[in-house]
């Protein structure tokens, strides 16, 4: 069965945030609301890094645990989703997301928080398939299309990778031991161990060395 | 006079009690969530990807396996 996840490769990502506008674009995101969003370390610095951040899908995901009103749910494909006729806006998912991912529209008065909108990996969101009213909560379902989520079909360097774990994974491998060198900066090796398991590399990546 | 008493009792506590009772909101009442529609049976969306015939799970797996390796500029293409 598909496990699906996103990876970003940092040494690509140039932050050019054609994911981010890709999102916003495939889903008419409202204003204020940033499903994805890319993230700049030591910006202007030798050693630069970005990164494209939006919900991870974890496995075991925190929102999931501490929503009162248990609102969210996980496809057979290992998508977190998020019912908004559930959802009642109380903002426990964003404090216990570790990336930032619930987003929360404030288009009302009085800094009204409204429900709280998220990164579907283009899965739209329990209505049927493809329909309208999914299209006007979560948009589109590109994924029952049979398409992968926008933004990492959008990425122009492909650093975004998103997909099937096992296959997203044997890319971000076949990258690290064609070019030698990425399983050190951080992320990957931190997050899912080194990607030389079960075999070694053709070329040995040099411990804490940054490119 | 005391089980007329007793029973008057227990209608009262009924009554005022009644506003307590409430729905069950466990995860297991199924109140709280909506199934959702696997990914592989789609709508009536006029973008599908070709390739795959909708409503097989393992054809729609297949097709997004394949998709995926579009993101891999170190595969060899296939003829």
């Amino acid at each position: 069965m598909a496990r699906m996840k996103f990876i970003c490769d940092a040494e690509r990502c140039i932050e050019c945030n054609g994911c981010v506008t890709a999102c916003k674009a495939e889903h008419e995101v409202p204003w204020g609301v940033n499903r994805r969003r890319v993230v700049t370390l030591n910006d202007g610095l030798p050693g630069e890094r970005s990164i494209s951040v939006a919900c991870m899908h974890c496995s075991d995901a925190p929102c999931m645990a501490v929503c009162p009103v248990d609102c969210f749910y996980r496809t057979d494909e290992g998508v977190v989703l998020h019912d908004k006729d559930t959802c009642i806006g109380c903002g426990y998912c964003s404090y216990a997301c570790p990336f930032g991912a619930p987003q929360f529209p404030t288009n009302g008065n009085f800094g009204l928080r409204g429900k709280m909108d998220k990164c579907t990996f283009c899965a739209g969101g329990p209505e049927a398939n493809g329909s309208v009213a999914e299209n006007a909560k979560y948009g589109r379902n590109r994924l029952s299309e049979g398409k992968l989520p926008a933004c990492a079909e959008m990425c122009s360097t492909k650093a975004l990778l998103g997909g099937d774990g096992d296959v997203v994974a044997d890319i971000f491998r076949s990258r690290v031991l064609n070019r030698g060198k990425g399983s050190e900066v951080w992320g990957w090796g931190t997050a899912y161990g080194k990607p030389t398991e079960g075999k070694q590399p053709a070329v040995q990546p040099t411990e804490g060395k940054k490119s | 006079m005391r089980r007329v008493a007793a029973a008057g009792f227990g209608l009262v506590a009924a009554f005022a009690l009644a506003a307590c009772g409430e729905k069950a909101q466990t995860v297991a009442s199924g109140s709280e969530k909506k199934a959702d529609v696997p990914g592989w049976q789609p709508g009536n969306s006029a973008y599908l990807a070709p390739g795959w015939t909708p409503g097989d799970r393992t054809s729609w797996e297949a097709q997004l396996r394949t998709r995926a390796q579009a993101q891999n500029d170190f595969a060899v293409p296939t003829k």
